[in-house]
């Protein structure tokens, strides 16, 4: 054994453990954060088109439903984000939507199983940073997203395909690491 | 809750029987006390079988088709409760599962098609047992992998333990070790005569 297989050999163990280390610290930051959720699944969507469906407007919000014909060529990247009255990271994200909305970003809300007047009270009393309003009562619709809880948001590029599934409250983090420089890639 | 407490209390009270009453007394206490423990018992798992998370409803009218979907639910995975199937799961999503599972079946769907269009939606993490793919290789790898490892480090091991034996001794070195011998003997012999 040469001195130098034996330095690499004697180091090795140590080199894991720090290795080890780094990924352990940088998941736990993420997790924080909310970048990064361990129970959190990739979207079998990514790459691909929305699923073809229809829903209804939420009366009196004043904004239009949509479809999946209405995210095809829209002139920049769009979001498309499920929420409902009754959930409470929804709440968390909401300001982070109104901002994305305020910069002028396509932000399409679908509210999931969830009664009328609630999801029209969520937004007159948080307020709507939604450009399109639809409501999927039954949660079907979301389950052709492969949507499993709310909130979920997808990021779909000018060509109307997803490119990106955040299941989670959007934080301010997310925001600005993750969801700016897709923005931004696909703008 | 309450019972118990009562059942704990009337076994307290049986030793306090036997010990004033003797045994007889505290006997018939814990007979009382243990068919009331039965009584409890039965109350409690009685509905157990009951329990099954689909309701009476939601489930499909013919019952060959009602056991096929139950079977196919248990294959696929609650995307909320993680490693617990759509059957077991009482999670919302869990139900809608069910009754895609069961409204496709009943549309005439076969088993492939119904698992084919949820793992169009959530992906391969919506079977309990995942496929053999690219993606999937190093899961059902890792056992072989470690086995492998495992078998080689015996059969080092083992080359290493049955390392054939020293070439014997040439004749000069058998002499050298007579002498020694020699001197040895003589020298313990010397210490003995001292």
């Amino acid at each position: 054994m040469t001195p130098l297989t034996r330095r690499i050999l004697l180091s090795a163990p140590f080199l894991a453990v720090a290795a080890g280390g780094v990924g352990f610290y940088t998941a736990l930051h993420r997790q924080r954060t909310g970048q990064y959720n361990p129970r959190g699944v990739p979207s079998a969507l990514i790459g691909q088109a929305p699923p073809d469906f229809v829903l209804p407007a939420l009366e009196n919000s004043g904004v239009a439903s949509f479809g999946a014909a209405d995210l095809r060529g829209l002139p920049g990247p769009v979001i498309v984000n499920f929420w409902a009255s009754w959930c409470v990271p929804c709440i968390i994200e909401h300001p982070q939507l109104m901002r994305l909305s305020r910069d002028g970003i396509a932000v399409f809300g679908i509210a999931y199983k969830d009664k009328p007047e609630d999801s029209l009270r969520f937004i007159r009393q948080h307020g709507n940073p939604f450009r399109r309003l639809a409501k999927d009562e039954r949660g079907r619709v979301a389950i052709d997203w492969g949507v499993y809880g709310v909130p979920e948001t997808y990021l779909l590029d000018r060509q109307g395909l997803i490119r990106w599934r955040f299941a989670g409250a959007i934080t301010p983090e997310v925001l600005r690491e993750d969801l700016r420089p897709l923005l931004l890639r696909h703008a | 809750m309450r019972i118990f407490v009562a059942l704990r209390r009337r076994a307290a009270a049986s030793a306090a029987l036997a010990s004033r009453h003797g045994p007889r007394a505290a006997f018939a206490a814990s007979a009382h006390c243990a068919a009331r423990l039965l009584l409890l018992l039965l109350v409690v798992l009685a509905p157990l079988p009951a329990l099954a998370v689909s309701s009476p409803a939601d489930m499909l009218p013919d019952a060959a088709l009602e056991d096929r979907a139950r079977a196919l639910g248990k294959e696929l995975g609650c995307m909320v409760c993680q490693n617990q199937s759509i059957e077991d799961s009482e999670v919302g999503l869990a139900r809608d599962l069910r009754l895609i599972v069961r409204e496709r079946i009943a549309a005439g769907d076969s088993n492939v098609q119904v698992k084919s269009f949820l793992q169009a939606r959530y992906g391969d993490f919506v079977l309990l047992r995942p496929p053999f793919a690219w993606s999937t290789a190093i899961l059902w790898m890792t056992p072989v992998v470690a086995l492998l490892f495992g078998l080689s480090l015996i059969l080092a091991a083992r080359r290493r333990m049955s390392a054939p034996a020293a070439a014997p001794l040439s004749a000069e070195e058998q002499a050298r070790i007579a002498e020694l011998d020699n001197q040895a003997t003589l020298k313990s012999q010397d210490g003995t005569r001292a």
